[in-house]
């Protein structure tokens, strides 16, 4: 080592404005790496994205259709995030959104027709009971025999989308249509829409804020991140993994039917094949990029629905509207990336010594004891 | 000595940020000689040896290999100058075969493994220095002292005439210990030179040919063996300080049955029985000290005692009622706490705040969790207590414990397990690793609980600990116990034959 | 009845190497310690890949090298994420399978649903096709076939009987280990992480290239998937994974021709049995109430840090 060199060195704490501002510079970051991908297609980045802003976000109409395209996003994020709360991956948002509809659908479509805000809330319980229990299968063979929840969410993806696909264009089809969907449901049925934007957004600011409460300032908020941390703490403490797996899932795949809820009732007011549309796989994403804060994710939605709201209009540019799945998946990678850049900082060295000149506030630690002490495993608590 | 010196280390200094591990050492290491490097835990020996190992960089000194000076880079280099070390914690895969071990270990072998001369070869050095290894067997099914045979093995398969051993009997019965340095003197005797870590006087004197004392990171004495006396190490080793005893121990006042354990038979993780048939009476107002080497069933029974493992035959009792299939939070609540082995990996929560970790037996408690809300300012009060009990020096509330050191977050997990006033503690080697400030003021704690009539399941490697601390032992081998004796009525020497399996 | 069955059993074969490509490069991958749940997107951008270089160039050559090439750099970048920035490999994982699903749509949007010019087309094998039942089943295939026939073997031989094989082995379980022994885990680990993405983009060409001639957006419909819950199945042992291929392949053949002789039940009904097949073969191969010895790599999913040792 004849000069200095460079080294990555671990930190201790991140500051809040840190991690705030990390994600929106790698976001930013991500925005220009994706360019690449958009000249490689033929297309001048600059224009797409200056015309994906201006319709999506910067006038009232398009901020709208935004904010109602983010509606089912919403409660996919809140779906994928309580599950990443306890490091249960739950990538089945989209079967569990699928079934919801469909549990959903069955009711307002052939269910007894009650009072208006009655058989809202039934068809609003009814949805969160579909997720509820598609969810729930996936996580009872988790908690009971291990079985990895990753797979067997993901797998129930595909029945639950086929199930949807064939009732849609088997017995719920609606007569003398070619698409497979189903006839409008009841208008009693409809979210009231209020200036345009639909009142699922009140609903979802409402669901977010109690998650947030309850997972900030509830015991079993409090138990839920202990096992995240530590299940084999966890289990010392006598916190019950198994209930809280099935509770846990329980609640996220309550949030992805409650997805198929505001769907159905809110935009679409039908039952239709491939009506979740890849949102729950967006909910990964957002649940990522908002690092599992409800709050934030409300906010970044509304960025993810904007993405989907403008596809329409750069389609008209002849931009393939998949970039907007492209897109997602480079922000979040970006986002991984960058929070390299939040555990670590870089330090000099220099040549003669190998003290380092970054100032370091954790001096009144111990040596690293190579042995016992420090090997925390890092491993998904949940196993 | 007129033998020129095969190793020279030269003003070794190391420093982790501002902590000085290594102050200006100097080593000398001769062919066929066995070295041994005395101290305590933090003294510096370890550091040393992952330097002359290239595992860490020294900050200033020179080490001179076979005349010539030269740096140690890496790990690999040092195997190819022929310097290798056996870790306290073996570099082993559990899932490969002995000899799939050591052909990972050989730099140069042959891209398609040739297995027939590897296991000739494993036999030839098996012969040569009674080192007992099946090649063929997996090293998940071997016990530790084979597993440290395979070690061992390892280096004589790459031919290195340095052999480094760190603490390479704590893991052994006396008996597997006497074995192992009857392989290391035939080694010496065949020319190659070993250096072996140990804070144990005894089987250093009784083993080396010279010793090198560190305290603090700096050579505090160097000694042949034959000038080697008790009372000189002792000195060179605790320094000037007086080693006073302060713990002062009151006869136990009552007689009182706390717990009965009847004939338990507890399975470890691989399905396989880890305490065969096990029968003891724990009084309240005791500490009754569990004895043996590493893996004698010692964590089965802590944690069965606990309720964190089941209990496959034989009935546990507590003041007269049964709580064999009793899960660990009705143990809590009837006043069982346990301090786990290892606090980072059970017992706290690394990257969550002190109030957090302090919650974690409490939350349940109607002071803190009014209808399923936390109740902070409590929670802030209640860990304010603890610190200000314990004297637990902290960055904050809201940092997470893992930035603490080692002896504070000890202290913070026992001041939240005897909080409650539990009647048994269970405490598995609740001062190891930790420095002589740290120990006292656990051990002080400990006896605090017993003068408060609480019964103290102490299990520790230690004999010095077991002697000071405790009224009765008893001791593990292989799963079964081995006898119970009262502190006063036994001696060192008859509790070491029980852990080695002589039931006397 | 025996043209129908050896028809049933060739099918199975093609479909069978098709996930096996992903799956034993997973498994390699896995072995080395990191799990890629972005196969499914890797596989799409295979099928993308070769797809689009055959329709311009109409060279299949090309199109397996470019084929080759775009898994060799997805797995530098992966490798990059969870090797070097110690990123967290289940959302790695689950942001390269959005990515590529998002990017093979975007690029392959101009040639969607049309046919190419040239596929890998059947090649029989002079003496050996002319067994009869047998030769009809094996030796009637196309090149992605036999090449299996090749890869097999080699992958068994790699791991169990080589010293890299054994190096391999040892970094799933023990990367510490290696890391003192001199090795250089990280290269190691970029090395399998390539190789597994080459690997798996090889089966998504299968799909766009022999399988059928055309691109779809989300052509693999899942099968990515069903390559990655194979290498659990497998315990990590390729000959298991070939096994388990053929059984998933059987039972999605019979369900597609099933679709023709029962014509009672929707189709979509029987499109999920191989979702469903796969949930089984999970339970009953990874559920804890087996009580076997775990053959799961050790430090599967962990990030290997050096001062974390």
């Amino acid at each position: 080592m004849k000069k200095g060199t460079l080294r990555f060195e671990k930190k201790q704490t991140v500051s809040l404005r840190r991690k705030i501002l990390n994600p929106v510079v790698f976001i930013l970051l991500g925005f220009v790496f994706s360019s690449i991908f958009i000249i490689a297609n033929g297309f001048q980045p600059i224009p797409v994205f200056a015309k994906m802003i201006s319709y999506s976000l910067l006038n009232t109409k398009g901020l709208i259709g935004s904010i109602n395209a983010a509606l089912p996003l919403m409660f996919c994020g809140l779906s994928v995030a309580i599950a990443f709360k306890m490091n249960l991956n739950n990538i089945g948002a989209e079967g569990q959104f699928a079934m919801g509809a469909i549990f959903g659908g069955a009711f307002a479509l052939y269910g007894p027709s009650l009072s208006a805000p009655l058989s809202s809330v039934v068809m609003f319980f009814l949805c969160a009971l579909g997720g509820c229990l598609w969810a729930l299968l996936a996580a009872a063979l988790k908690a009971f025999w291990k079985v990895n929840e990753t797979i067997v969410t993901l797998m129930l993806n595909y029945i639950a989308l086929l199930f949807l696909d064939y009732l849609c264009y088997g017995p719920w089809m609606a007569p003398k249509q070619t698409t497979a969907m189903t006839v409008k449901i009841p208008e009693s049925l409809f979210l009231p829409v209020i200036n345009g934007t639909s009142s699922g957004l009140i609903l979802a600011i409402l669901v977010a804020v109690l998650l947030y409460l309850f997972l900030k300032y509830t015991a079993a908020g409090y138990q839920i991140s202990v096992i995240k941390n530590s299940l084999s703490t966890a289990e010392y403490a006598g916190i019950p993994v198994k209930k809280f797996i099935l509770i846990v899932l329980a609640l996220s795949g309550a949030l992805a039917g409650i997805a198929g809820f505001v769907q159905v009732t809110g935009i679409v007011h039908r039952v239709q094949a491939q009506l979740p549309g890849g949102s729950g796989y967006t909910g990964i994403v957002i649940a990522y990029l908002s690092q599992c804060n409800p709050l934030a994710i409300i906010l970044v939605s509304v960025l993810f629905g904007a993405l989907q709201n403008s596809s329409s209009v750069v389609q008209i540019m002849g931009v393939p509207s998949q970039i907007v799945t492209m897109l997602q998946g480079t922000l979040m990678i970006s986002v991984i990336a960058g929070e390299f850049f939040n555990r670590y900082r870089i330090a000099f060295y220099k040549a003669e010594r190998n003290d380092y000149t970054s100032e370091r506030n954790d001096d009144n630690q111990e040596p690293k004891k190579r042995n016992d002490d420090n090997q925390e495993s890092k491993k998904g608590a949940v196993q | 000595m007129e033998k020129t010196a095969l190793l020279e280390m030269k003003g070794i200094t190391k420093k982790f940020g501002t902590v000085l591990a290594n102050d200006h050492i100097d080593l000398q290491l001769y062919p066929g000689e066995i070295h041994a490097l005395l101290g305590e835990n933090g003294s510096g020996k370890s550091t040393l040896m992952n330097i002359l190992l290239g595992i860490y960089k020294p900050n200033f000194g020179d080490i001179f290999y076979k005349g010539e000076k030269g740096q140690i880079k890496t790990p690999k280099h040092a195997a190819e100058l022929g310097i290798g070390m056996v870790h306290q914690h073996f570099a082993l895969i559990p899932t490969l075969t002995v000899a799939e071990n050591i052909f990972l270990s050989l730099d140069h072998c042959s891209f398609i493994l040739d297995k027939k001369k590897m296991e000739s070869k494993i036999r030839e050095y098996s012969e040569q220095f009674s080192l007992q290894v099946d090649p063929g067997a997996k090293v998940w099914q071997l016990s530790v002292g084979e597993q440290q045979r395979v070690e061992i093995m390892k280096l004589l398969c790459r031919n290195s005439e340095i052999l480094v051993l760190d603490e390479p009997s704590a893991v052994l019965t006396p008996q597997e210990a006497g074995e192992m340095f009857r392989t290391l003197r035939k080694m010496a005797d065949h020319g190659k030179s070993v250096i072996f870590i140990s804070h144990k006087m005894n089987e250093v004197v009784e083993h080396a040919d010279r010793i090198t004392v560190l305290k603090n990171g700096r050579v505090t004495d160097r000694m042949l063996a034959e000038e080697a006396s008790i009372d000189r190490m002792t000195k060179a080793v605790v320094g000037e300080r007086d080693i006073e005893k302060i713990l002062i121990r009151s006869q136990i006042k009552t007689e009182r049955l706390l717990l009965e354990a009847n004939h338990l038979r507890v399975l470890n993780d691989k399905g396989l029985v880890a305490l065969h048939d096990i029968s003891f009476q724990l009084h309240a107002g005791e500490i009754f000290a569990i004895a043996g080497v590493a893996g004698s069933g010692q964590r089965e029974l802590a944690e069965a005692l606990a309720g964190l493992r089941k209990v496959a035959s034989g009935k546990l009792s507590l003041k007269g009622k049964d709580i064999t299939r009793k899960n660990i939070r009705e143990r809590v609540t009837q006043g069982i706490s346990f301090i786990p082995e290892d606090r980072l990996k059970m017992g706290l929560i690394p990257g969550m705040n002190m109030k957090e970790n302090a919650l974690l037996k409490e939350f349940r408690g109607f002071a803190y969790n009014k209808g399923g809300i936390l109740q902070s300012k409590a929670i802030r009060s209640l860990t304010e207590r603890h610190i200000a009990a314990h004297d637990i020096k902290h960055g904050g509330l809201d940092l997470p414990v893992s930035l603490m050191s080692g002896g504070n977050q000890q202290k913070l997990l026992i001041a939240r397990e005897i909080n409650g006033n539990p009647e048994l503690i269970i405490a598995a080697y609740p001062v190891r690793g930790l420095d002589i400030g740290a120990t006292a003021s656990i051990h002080k704690t400990l006896l605090e609980q017993r003068e408060r009539g609480a019964c103290i399941l102490l299990i520790s490697e230690e004999l010095d600990e077991i002697f000071e601390m405790s009224d009765r032992v008893a001791v593990l081998c292989g799963g079964k116990l081995m006898g119970i004796r009262n502190i006063s009525e036994t001696n060192y020497e008859e509790i070491g034959q029980m852990m080695s399996g002589e039931s006397a | 009845m025996i043209p129908f069955i050896t028809s049933i059993c060739a099918a199975a074969i093609v479909y069978a190497v098709s996930i096996l490509y992903a799956a034993i490069g997973e498994i390699f991958s896995q072995r080395a310690g990191i799990m890629n749940l972005g196969i499914e997107g890797i596989m799409l951008m295979g099928a993308m890949t070769g797809f689009v270089t055959v329709y311009h160039t109409e060279n299949l050559l090309f199109a397996l090298l470019s084929t080759i090439i775009v898994g060799l750099v997805l797995g530098l970048a992966f490798a990059f994420l969870t090797v070097t920035l110690q990123a967290d490999q289940t959302v790695c994982g689950m942001a390269f399978l959005i990515f590529c699903s998002g990017l093979s749509g975007f690029l392959g949007k101009s040639v969607t649903g049309i046919a190419s010019a040239v596929k890998f087309q059947q090649i029989d094998i002079p003496v050996l096709s002319s067994i009869p039942v047998i030769g009809e089943i094996f030796f009637q295939q196309d090149f992605f076939v036999y090449l299996m026939y090749l890869v097999i073997p080699l992958s068994i031989f790699y791991i169990y009987k080589t010293k890299a094989g054994l190096m391999l082995r040892a970094l799933g379980e023990n990367p510490a280990s290696l890391d003192q022994a001199g090795i250089n885990v990280f290269a190691m680990r970029y090395g399998y992480i390539m190789f597994a993405c080459a690997m798996t983009t090889i089966s998504g060409a299968c799909i766009s290239l022999s399988y059928t001639n055309f691109w779809n957006e989300g052509m693999t419909g899942g099968k990515g998937w069903i390559a990655f819950s194979l290498v659990a199945f497998s315990r990590w042992n390729p000959a298991y994974a070939v096994l388990g291929a053929l059984l998933f392949g059987g039972i999605s053949i019979l369900g597609m021709n099933m679709q023709v002789y029962l014509p009672g039940i929707p189709s979509q009904f029987y499109g999920m049995l191989p979702y469903a097949a796969t949930i089984i073969a999970l339970i009953i191969t990874t559920g804890s109430f087996r009580k076997k010895h775990s053959e799961e790599p050790a430090a599967l999913c962990q990030k290997y840090d050096r001062e974390d040792r």
